[in-house]
Order: structure tokens, then sequence, then C-alpha cells
């Protein structure tokens, strides 16, 4: 509705404002980008500056001013920007906020702009995050996969099969599992705690891996949603561990990933399923002596499979100067660089070559877990999916936080998912 | 005067309800303050104590050393104090004309102040922002400044509205009789009688300006410009992940200037207040 509302009233604006035509030459000769970064974490940020920072010493005719953004209200503030005609020429985002911008003309086609080598580092399956129609609109660079936070002593103490990548725990496994673990760990303590202050994305993403993907595009190009059985392994194991097993705690479910934190150092919770980018809190704020591991997230019939929306770079459609901002692209993403931003924000790389470095393969924090499973990381089920956002917050939001918490069964879980959510999609699909 | 009083135990219950509000009030303001000096195992504790056990700066330290929050703070007052002035020196005589020339038109301005209040952000952010970019306004202090001033103007001028109704016109009129001009009347009798009104909608506007994040984000390009609540979210990863400590000192500074600026004028506000409360 309110991206409605902008849209809407951007239209007004300009019929009735016109555009005015900007000065595209530079008047000391010197091409100035403006890159708006999202990064926020002290490593990222160094990272970033440091970088531009390395760009601008070496390149005194293009100079690039870095701009620290928001993740808070970054879209509305891209469309306006966009609207206004004063977008940054380098934009960080997520792929999953890109089809508006890609699709409504806002963002350059990458595909000509971009070097053979960045194309050919980054796989098939990531680009696919970024590419609406015909068009590639952004570069994927970083992305974190979801995975077990666990307390390493009461793991080791219970005796249960520690998962790898190689030998991850099944979803009935990790059921069986959790029941164990919360018998052997007493009253109050839980062998797992489920935040799901945003429980779509959590639902969807790790339903890749029984096979789930619950968005299905016919031959008409049309999408609809359909509840099939591998798309309820996900939610139906959470449903139970929250509402039949007791294995995990119903005060967690409306939390953030960092609000379960407390009860994680504290031996409340055994396990929690964070992002892999949560490490970085971990690592800051465990109490001394606390002990943790990574482990993979549980496997389905599609094996360690999971969703993502890696964090992009754009270029905006009304830059003058796309060739030298794609040519700072290339620059910052190199390898070794990919590497530096990875690190700082403590998530995996997209570039191949950036993967295989050896300080991203480490047992330390867990950084060999997540770069193992990497290779089947995919795009996030409604990656390209117009009307997403309207589903998500009118339609699957109420209904899976209703579900996990046991107001409704799934039977109405599925109804609404795809009676009410078709109903969304179909406005968003008319032709 | 006798329907004004309650027996004691009524009163007793009405203090109590006062403390009771003031304490929920006050709750999330002392939460900040504690949270601001609690070292990094306490934030992370199950068990959260309300006096930190070994209070720290390093929050501080570290929001300083990560953000510019001082070259933020000296935008935001900026452009908070400049809201303010230019706000009340605007809605000051047309408070006046409206209060005392009361006719189909005021009526209209009235019931436009109200509607205007109810329009959100988003609606009037793009047109806004281009006519801006047209008067060459983006990026600068001076176009948020006129955003501001815009934005709370009609809140103001309903404000002074009622505080100018609140002083009689017979002093006017008996200023009049003695001799006195027009301008003589406004300037000797009137405007002392408004100070404690204009005070109140100056630190009104001037919060509502120290406080506002969307238009600050989406005007200003530049980091140099930022003002504090733009900075403050830079503190906030995706999905609502903070770097809590930091965070909660940057805040606690950025509600210093609110609370001095309270502080200091706070008898005026409160004569300001109660003016009018009594119909002559």
């Amino acid at each position: 509705m309110r991206r409605r509302i902008l849209a809407l009233t951007a239209a007004f604006a300009l019929l009735a404002t016109g555009c005015t035509a900007g000065d595209d030459a530079p008047e000391d000769g010197v091409v100035r980008l403006r890159f708006q970064s999202l990064a926020w974490q002290k490593e990222s940020v160094d990272a970033n500056r440091q970088l531009v920072s390395e760009w601008n010493a070496t390149h005194p005719d293009v100079q690039i001013d870095y701009v620290q953004g928001s993740w808070d209200s970054v879209h509305d503030q891209l469309l306006t920007s966009f609207e206004g005609g004063e977008a940054p020429d380098i934009i960080h985002d997520a792929s999953d906020d890109l089809a508006d911008f890609a699709y409504g003309g806002d963002l350059a086609d990458l595909r000509t702009l971009l070097p053979a080598r960045l194309r050919a580092d980054i796989p098939a399956r990531s680009w696919e995050t970024t590419t609406f129609g015909e068009g590639i609109y952004g570069v994927p660079f970083l992305q974190e996969p979801r995975v077990l936070i666990a307390n390493r002593k009461i793991l080791e103490a219970s005796g249960v099969r520690l998962p790898t990548p190689e030998e991850p725990w099944t979803w009935s496994e990790f059921r069986q599992i959790a029941q164990d673990l919360t018998r052997t760990l007493g009253s109050g303590r839980y062998a797992v705690a489920w935040p799901l202050k945003e429980p779509v994305s959590v639902s969807l993403n790790l339903g890749l891996s029984a096979g789930g993907q619950l968005f299905h595009r016919e031959a008409d190009g049309r999408v609809t949603v359909r509840f099939t059985e591998a798309d309820a392994v996900v939610p139906g194991t959470i449903h139970e561990q929250v509402v039949t097993d007791r294995t995990a705690p119903r005060t967690t479910l409306g939390s953030g990933g960092s609000d379960t934190l407390p009860g994680f150092f504290a031996g409340r919770y055994a396990m929690v399923p964070l992002g892999f980018a949560y490490r970085q809190q971990i690592a800051q704020q465990a109490p001394e002596g606390f002990e943790w591991t990574v482990l993979p997230a549980p496997a389905g019939d599609a094996g360690l499979t999971q969703g993502v929306s890696p964090q992009t770079l754009s270029i905006a459609e009304d830059s003058p100067y796309k060739k030298e901002a794609a040519a700072f692209l290339d620059f910052f993403l190199r390898p070794e660089n990919m590497v530096r931003l990875a690190r700082g924000d403590w998530m995996l790389p997209t570039g191949t070559a950036a993967l295989a470095d050896p300080s991203l393969h480490t047992a330390r924090d867990g950084w060999a877990t997540g770069a193992a499973v990497a290779e089947r990381l995919r795009p996030a089920p409604a990656q390209s999916v117009r009307g997403y956002p309207e589903w998500k917050d009118k339609v699957a939001t109420p209904a899976f936080q209703e579900y996990y918490s046991g107001a409704i069964d799934g039977a109405e879980l599925r109804r609404r998912l795809v009676t009410d959510g078709n109903r969304v999609l179909a406005r968003y699909q008319r032709k | 005067m006798s329907a004004l009083r309650t027996s004691r135990p009524a009163r007793c219950g009405q203090y109590l309800a006062l403390l009771a509000y003031l304490v929920f009030l006050a709750l999330p303001f002392l939460w900040l303050v504690s949270t601001a000096f609690k070292p990094a195992p306490e934030l992370a504790s199950l068990h959260p104590t309300w006096i930190p056990k070994d209070p720290t700066l390093d929050n501080f330290r570290q929001a300083f050393d990560e953000q510019p929050l001082l070259r933020a703070a000296g935008n935001s007052l900026v452009a908070a104090v400049a809201a303010a002035v230019i706000a009340v020196a605007v809605a000051t005589p047309l408070a006046y004309v409206t209060a005392r020339h009361r006719g189909r038109l005021a009526s209209a301005a009235t019931g436009w102040v109200v509607i205007s209040q109810a329009f959100p952000f988003v609606l009037v952010i793009i047109p806004l922002f281009l006519i801006l970019k047209n008067l060459h306004l983006v990026n600068s202090v001076s176009g948020l400044v006129l955003v501001y001033v815009v934005w709370s103007l009609p809140f103001a001028l309903w404000m002074l509205t009622g505080y100018v109704r609140a002083v009689p016109a017979e002093l006017e009129e008996a200023a009049a009789v003695d001799g006195a001009g027009r301008l003589r009347t406004l300037v000797s009798v009137t405007a002392p009688l408004l100070v404690p009104g204009i005070v109140a909608t100056a630190l009104f506007a001037f919060v509502t300006a120290w406080n506002e994040f969307f238009f600050a984000l989406v005007l200003l390009k530049t980091p140099e410009k930022q003002t504090l609540p733009v900075v403050l979210t830079h503190f906030l990863g995706a999905e609502g992940v903070a770097d809590l400590g930091p965070l909660a000192a940057a805040a606690f500074l950025a509600t210093l200037p609110s609370l001095v600026v309270f502080g200091l004028l706070q008898r005026r506000i409160t004569g300001g207040m109660l003016a009018g409360a009594v119909k002559s």
C-alpha cells in the first residue's frame, strides 16, 4: 500500500513539476560518483572505506564519495531519490528489494557494463537473484545462510551426533534430537529457540531444503501459490516443536535474533537458528568461557539447499557515468576485496575465487560450516514475484505467526497461504 | 468550589495514578540510560539489572569513534533552532489574525490545519522532493529547515491561536482607550502575555525538528549534512539487528538537548499551558 501511494504521488508530482535535465559534464574534469553503502558494522564500514580510499588514491579522474545509508527505510529513500532524479550512482541493497526498481527502469542493466571476469566469477545461481526479465540489475556479492548456532558444551554432554555439512541432521532427526535434549536439560530449558519475528523468509528459505517451493511460475509466466507436502515440512517441524513437543519456547516466536542471545548465553536454549552474520554478535557478546559452535541447518529431500537474498551493488539508470561506476564495481569486487568485505560483515562472498580463500574455511567462528553450504544457496523463492511484499505482510506473516503459536492448524495455514495469497498475487498479474 | 474537593483516599488514588503514569513515562528513558552504561556481557545477560554492575563509558567511546555524532548534532541543532524560530515568527501574526478576526476564512484555515496534520509523510515526500530539487534545496540544511517549518506551521498556528484567544480582547481595548496605537498595543500588551505560548510553540517545533528522521534521510545526500536521527540509524543493521550499547549511548546523548531545553523553559511552558485554562 505504502509503495503504491509513493508510486502514485510520484506520478502526480512528476506531472506537476516536470523534469529538469541535469548537467552531465564535470566542471573540473573529475567524475564524482556517489556510493551509498548500507554497511553498518565497524569492521564492514572500515573495509568499505578503505577500498574507496584505495580506489580514490589510484583514480584521480574518477572519485567515489562514500555515503553511509541505512537499512531502515532504504526502499522508500531510494524510491524518492529515483523519482527525484537524485539517486546515488552506486547503490547497495538486498536482492529481494530490487524487483520494483528493476521493473521500474530505475536501475541500469549491467549485462554490457560488467567485465567478463566478474560475470564468470559469480555463479549463475547468484546472478538469478538479480535477474529480472532479461536484464541483470545488481551484482550479488555477499550472502548468508541460516545456520544453527549451538552451545557446544550442552550438545557434547548430551552425546547427540553433531551434524556436519556432509552429514547434516534431517528435519525429523532434528525434531527427535530436540526432544532428547529438552528432556535432559530439565524444566525451563529448551533444545531450540526459534526467533520468528519475521517468519515468512525463514519458513520459505529453509523450506527449500525439503523441496518446498510455494511459488510456482506457470507456462504463461503467472505465479501461483501451491502448498505441497514438501512445503509443509519446515513449518510443520517448527509448529510441532513449539506446540506439541515443547522443545522450543513459545516466547521467542515474536523475537528477533538478537533477543534470543541472552537466553542462549545463559544456557536456556541449546541451539538458535540464526543468520550466519549473527556470529559477530555472539563472538562479541558471549560471556567468558562460553563455547559455541556453528552447525548446518537440517536438510530435507533437497539436502542443504536454502534460499537467500544476497546483498547487491547496482548502478542507477540515471547515472551519466555508468562505465566508470562499473569499473569501480570491478575493483571493489575483486576476489581479495570481496574477502575483506565478507570478513567485515561476517558473511559469505558470492564470488567463487573469494569463497576459496583459506581464511573463510577455518573452523574458528564456524566459517568452514558456512563456506561448505555456500554452493547450496539458491535465490529466495519469492525473489522476483510481484506482489510478494503484500502477500507477505497481509497474508503470510499473520498466518505463519498464528500457526507457529498454535492458534490455527495446518489446514488453515494452507488455506490462507494459497486461497488468500493467490487472490493478492492475481491483482498484480492482471493483464 | 466544593465540587472540586475530593476525599483523602480519592486524592491518594489520584496521586498514585499520576505517579504510576510518570514511572511509565520515565521507564524507557531510564532503561536507555542504564543500557548506555552497560558493558557488552551485561547487555547480553538473561537477568538484566537497572543499575549496571560494572558501568563503562566504552559505549560512548565506540559511538563517537564510529559515527560523526558531534557534526550530526550540530546539523540537527541548526535545523531545529532555525525551524523553531521561523515557525514561531510566521505563526504568531497569523495566529493573531485567526484568533481576533473570526470569520469563514479563519474557520476554513483552522479546518485545513486540522486536516493537514493527517497527511502521512509518505504522501508528500516525493512532490516535496521534486519542488526542493527545482529550487536547488535538496541536500541543504536550508531546504530541510523549510520543510520543517512548513510541516510544523499548521500545528504551531493552531497552538498559538489558542494562546491568543486566551488573552482577553478587553485588555487591548483598554490600551486603545488609553491612547495606545495598534502596534504599541501589540508590542506592550499582547506580546508579553503571549510569551509562554510562544515558548511552548517554539519548543514543540524544536523537538519535532530535532527528532525528525524521514525527511532528513531522504533530503540530505552527503554525510556532512546528515542530522542526528539519521546517523543514529547507522547503528542498525538489516532485520532490526542493532549495535545496542553504542546505539543507546548515542540515543541518550541525542535526548539531552531536548531535556535541557525543557528544563530551562519549564516554568514558562507551564505558564503557557495554564494560560487560557480559565475562561475570562
